[in-house]
């Protein structure tokens, strides 16, 4: 499991995809193995037949496919079909790039984003990524600490959340010429939320700076939400006393909210959220609880209604 | 050679044969053969394709009619079978889609999905109509039913909007294509009511 893992995987350490590949076939196999141990086992204790493991420690967590991870995205400003960002996004200049940073911040201005980030260490995570849409990834990402950028750019006491804006500009963003959404894309997070330290500012994956397809040049990274909580190619960091509208639940209150934490047993009005297919997998495994992250997450939430938390 | 031959020795089986090609280029591809790439997602690609394919294959259906109305080349009649057998057929590789890859045969909770979620409710009624046409295909069954027959087989409207609402309600945000297949079924819809309205209408 990712969340038993020290946190900091060094770029250096992860497996390259011709050997990890090799490796799933053995795994399965070992998988396999484990699950008939263990169900003989159990059979032995009780004396009868075992239940059908359904539990998510059946599954194994390897990264996703570099390939995989560059080729299936949601990004609508550049299409909505899953392969359209790959094939579009090469209109996106990610350098040079500046971000704007206002509101109850006591160092706000325009920065030039390798400015923005020097001297923050970075750090390599590898999480699970979860879709709203019930599929998943697993995903190696490198970045810093978002709570290292706030410590720098120094908040106020009014600054209660914090609020990402995408690149709004028609010639790099082509589909922002249409109105499927309102543009730019929104998103934002409660300041306990942003400092949490699995919260990343992603600038590369695999050891490889972002590609535009993955929202170069830098992009929000929230593990244990649903994956559109990830603002993509940012340039701007607001810092606010109100809670921001998010893009998709601008689009859709009744189906996507403000915190939209992982959460197997609220399902989305339209689907279920119970379970998810991980890429690479043709059937879906079980969902969990804050995406597995729950032993470091689900004291943010405490006294809140999990049911509101979609 | 005349129109009946036409349709007899090269339409037909061209359409009895070409309904296949969909369900290959997704086989070959699945099997890794060919250049086809089913992507990062096959399965949801299988699902999405053999569900696009039902609606292509069901709008061919429903265009048979207007078409032999519209040229006057009645043997085209014969044509309406084959396709309406491919739909059938690429609905049920699309349940199976659904059945095995989103549900790996979880009865239980197939059902509660079927009660719970309106696009696959809808989804579902439209498979099961097309099953009873399917079944009720045979020349046997259509002496058996005689006029019913007729009656029965009128449900392919009923399928037909089912399943452009089943493809609009899923769609999380791109409405584009299903409000594409929901105006092509409204003009094949609207050539039958516009004929019943000159014919019922007195002279």
């Amino acid at each position: 499991m990712l969340i038993r893992r020290p946190p900091d995987i060094p770029t250096s350490e992860i497996t390259e995809e011709r050997h990890y590949v090799s490796r799933r076939a053995w795994l399965a196999a070992a998988g396999v193995t484990a699950v008939a141990i263990t169900a003989n086992r159990v059979m032995a204790a009780r004396g009868k037949s075992p239940a059908p493991v359904v539990g998510a420690e059946a599954f194994a967590d390897d990264p996703t496919s570099f390939k995989d991870i560059t080729t299936y995205n949601n990004f609508y400003e550049f299409g909505t079909g899953k392969d359209d960002p790959a094939k579009n996004a090469h209109t996106l200049r990610p350098r040079p790039w500046s971000v704007v940073v206002e509101g109850d911040v006591k160092k706000p201005g325009r920065y030039d984003l390798d400015d923005l980030l020097k001297g923050i260490p970075v750090v390599d995570r590898t999480y699970r990524h979860r879709c709203v849409e019930a599929w998943s990834m697993v995903i190696p990402w490198n970045g810093i600490q978002l709570k290292d950028l706030i410590n720098r750019l120094e908040p106020g006491t009014k600054a209660k959340y914090i609020e990402f804006h995408t690149l709004y500009d028609t010639t790099q963003m082509p589909m922002q010429r249409t109105n499927i959404m309102p543009w730019p894309y929104v998103e934002g997070l409660r300041m306990d939320e942003a400092r949490h330290p699995l919260t990343l500012l992603a600038t590369g994956l695999y050891g490889k700076s972002l590609l535009n397809q993955n929202g170069a040049p830098l992009r929000l990274v929230v593990p244990w939400k649903y994956g559109f909580k990830g603002g993509k190619s940012i340039v701007k960091i607001r810092f606010v006393e109100e809670q921001p509208r998010n893009s998709w639940q601008l689009l859709a209150p009744d189906e996507y909210g403000f915190f939209a934490n992982v959460n197997p047993a609220v399902d989305h009005p339209r689907w279920s959220q119970a379970r998810e297919r991980r890429i690479g997998d043709f059937l879906k495994r079980p969902t969990l609880p804050f995406n597995g992250y729950a032993d470091q997450v689900a004291s943010l939430y405490a006294g809140m209604d999990p049911r509101t938390l979609y | 050679m005349t129109a009946s031959h036409w349709v007899g020795r090269v339409i037909r089986p061209a359409v009895i044969v070409g309904g296949i090609g969909p369900a290959l280029y997704l086989g070959l591809g699945l099997l890794g053969i060919t250049a086809i790439d089913l992507g990062a997602n096959p399965a949801e690609k299988l699902e999405h394709f053999t569900g696009t394919t039902t609606l292509v294959m069901l709008m061919l259906t429903l265009t048979v009619t207007p078409l032999r109305r519209l040229t006057g080349v009645n043997p085209l009649i014969r044509l309406r079978k084959p396709l309406g057998l491919w739909t059938f057929t690429y609905a049920l590789l699309h349940a199976l889609c659904y059945l095995v890859f989103d549900q790996s045969l979880l009865w239980g909770e197939i059902l509660h999905d079927i009660a719970k979620r309106p696009y696959i409710t809808v989804g579902f009624s439209a498979f099961v109509i097309l099953l009873a046409l399917a079944l009720t295909s045979s020349g046997w069954a259509i002496r058996k039913l005689g006029k019913r027959w007729v009656t029965l087989h009128r449900l392919i409207y009923v399928a037909a909007v089912l399943g452009v609402f089943h493809y609009l309600w899923l769609v999380k945000l791109d409405t584009s294509t299903p409000v594409a297949f929901g105006v092509v079924l409204i003009l094949l819809l609207a050539a039958r009511w516009e004929r019943r309205r000159r014919k019922g209408a007195p002279a």
